[in-house]
């Protein structure tokens, strides 16, 4: 029994090492020259072109404006999203109100229907509306999240009734039980969610390949894919645009990690 | 109970709220307490301001001018932004799709015609070629992957591993990474005369394999790639579920005599159900609408071997513009997705 304990460290350490060990040598391939990323052995020590690779990326896809329409549009659509979520999700956690099952039942169900399904009416719609290649087309389609709604609702629901009543007696109007009690009570768990949306949004794909058409409105990820089907691909530069899009979250996920493994954990458990 | 000062709400019982209380989706209870929420007490504190769920009996009265945001209007407030993004990003174009999917022609000349594209999807080879591509990474790469997660969270739930959260959060990164830079990250890996993956088999004395190249290869690395992206999550899914089981059930196997591959066959599994029963759901949704990865890897080849339903149906609709056909595909994917949901459901949860 107690040899255990060492050899399921080593298999534990060994699927860490396949988890993580890509991502070393995406680090490292993303400071070479474009031809030594496909040297045999692979370099797996830092090269010297990281800020050639980065003036690179600067010109082939203005690299500045494609990291700013990414910041915008997850900014935005993360903000919106929760804000969307905790404003519901407490409506369907704490309130009786006509039709509250009925909505419910209806938005859940909504998470089994593939997006896919949506795509060509939402694209219909934003063309319509003139909206295609604007910040809007993508970030709009991205605010109302079931799932995020789902996660708020399970959460607030373990908030003890007491809790809100106490501020409703000292005579707290609804708004403010929800600035003042409601929200700051749930930090964690709606920094959870926040956490959970900006990652979909900052690596959201499909939508945006579809809703946005200049290269100077792209986000990281379809300027990485165009970036790619070219012929003449500088792998250098893709490689350091995935590290670059991956950078900003796994920064946020180190930060925040407790939150964000306790909102997991929340969705998955109760209920 | 404490929270509320006490000598202001004498009469306040926790459970003066009605079993129905939120969410309990018992659609009979709210029934009760619905009577008053018409009428939300506005200038009437006698009826209670706060309808339904609450004793308030001991409450002293409020300016009906402070109470602007009833309870009875409120939660409609809270859940208007929801309301109106489900009916313009949801619910319409779930409708609107079915309409479309009954019309050919493109652009402005769509026009009505019956169930000509789900006639024409029975007879497409290319349809087939997709579900079956489709198909067969969903049989192989859904329990491989749900596996791999549960022996990963046996593992960081031992408490005789060192170094446990370490790890943990190792095996959770990758499912931070999007699926582009994920899918450019492994078509260089994959490389077949330099990439890392073939130098690192080249060490234990394996040929170079033609991972992107070859329509039985291409297929295993879509199935690699997706198992590498998503089995920590998964692992920590489990991890949590493994930690919300009560200890005593372990304690009282063991005095029973039960050793490890009976506890885990009579507690461990029968405890999970309900979350192997979500991620089987979620990985099946998820990997029936298969998309980003062989978009990236592959493009669909080598000979359409990893094209997908989801790639086929992004082809028709935004390479031909064929939007009817495209619709058609895409009503296909969610009648197959939702009948293997219901059976999925139906099989793991019955016997609860």
């Amino acid at each position: 029994m107690t040899s255990r304990g060492p050899l399921l460290t080593v298999l534990l350490a060994g699927a860490f090492g396949l988890c993580v060990g890509p991502f070393y040598w995406l680090a490292m391939a993303a400071t070479q020259d474009d031809k030594d990323v496909f040297s045999w052995p692979p370099k797996l020590l830092p090269g010297g072109h990281l800020l050639d690779n980065l003036q690179g990326l600067q010109e082939s896809i203005g690299l500045t404006r494609v990291l700013l329409n990414t910041v915008v549009v997850a900014g935005v659509q993360t903000v919106g999203a929760v804000v969307v979520s905790v404003l519901a999700g407490y409506a369907f956690a704490k309130f009786d109100f006509r039709g509250r099952n009925l909505f419910f039942v209806l938005l859940l169900s909504t998470l089994v229907i593939p997006d896919t399904v949506m795509l060509i009416p939402i694209f219909q719609m934003m063309m319509e509306l003139g909206l295609i290649d604007t910040y809007q087309s993508v970030i709009l389609p991205g605010l109302v999240t079931p799932f995020g709604i789902f996660l708020m609702r399970q959460a607030l629901r373990s908030m003890p009734d007491e809790l809100l009543d106490a501020a409703r007696v000292d005579g707290a109007g609804e708004l403010r039980v929800l600035w003042r009690i409601v929200i700051p009570v749930n930090r964690p768990i709606i920094a959870a969610l926040a956490l959970f949306v900006f990652l979909g949004a900052w690596n959201q794909f499909v939508w945006p390949l579809i809703a946005l058409r200049s290269p100077e409105m792209y986000t990281l990820p379809v300027a990485t894919a165009t970036l790619q089907g070219l012929s003449t691909t500088n792998y250098a530069h893709v490689l350091l645009a995935s590290a670059l899009a991956a950078i900003p979250v796994m920064a946020l996920f180190l930060v925040l990690q407790r939150q964000f493994i306790s909102g997991l954990l929340a969705g998955a458990t109760k209920e | 109970m404490s929270l509320a000062p006490p000598g202001r709400v004498p009469e306040r019982a926790p459970d003066s709220r009605p079993a129905s209380g939120p969410g309990s989706g018992d659609p009979a209870g709210p029934a009760a307490a619905a009577a008053p929420r018409k009428t939300p007490g506005r200038g009437d504190p006698g009826a209670s301001t706060d309808p339904g769920s609450h004793a308030a009996h001991g409450r002293p009265a409020t300016p009906a001018r402070r109470r602007l945001l009833t309870r009875g209007s409120f939660p409609y407030l809270l859940i208007m932004p929801a309301v109106l993004g489900f009916a313009v990003f949801k619910a319409y174009p779930i409708a609107a799709s079915f309409w479309i999917s009954l019309t050919t022609g493109s652009g402005d000349e769509q026009r009505f015609a019956g169930l000509a594209n789900y006639e024409r999807l029975l007879t497409d080879p290319l349809f087939w070629t997709a579900l079956k591509n489709t198909g067969l990474i969903l049989v192989v790469q859904v329990p491989l992957m749900l596996g791999l997660a549960l022996l990963v969270a046996l593992g960081l739930n031992s408490t005789k591993v060192w170094l446990r959260p370490l790890w943990r959060l190792g095996v959770f990164v990758p499912s931070l990474t999007g699926l582009v830079a994920a899918g450019v990250m492994f078509s260089v890996i994959l490389n077949r005369d330099a990439g890392l993956l073939n130098w690192v088999l080249s060490l234990f004395g394996i040929d170079p394999v033609n991972w992107l190249g070859s329509p039985f290869w291409a297929r295993v690395a879509v199935v690699l790639v997706i198992t590498w992206h998503y089995t920590g999550y998964n692992a920590v899914m489990y991890l949590a579920g493994l930690q919300g089981i009560p200890k005593e059930l372990y304690e009282a196997a063991m005095v029973d005599g039960a050793g490890p591959v009976r506890r885990f066959f009579a507690i461990t599994l029968p405890q999970l159900r309900p979350i192997l029963l979500l991620t089987v759901v979620l990985s099946t949704i998820g990997t029936l609408q298969l998309f980003d990865e062989p978009y990236v890897l592959t493009g669909g080849g080598p000979d359409n071997s990893t094209l997908t339903v989801t790639m086929y149906l992004y082809d028709n609709g935004f390479t031909y513009f064929d939007f009817g056909y495209a619709s058609a595909l895409a009503y296909a994917l969610a009648l197959i997705v939702s009948v293997l949901g219901i059976i999925q459901v139906r099989l793991m949860g019955e016997r609860r």
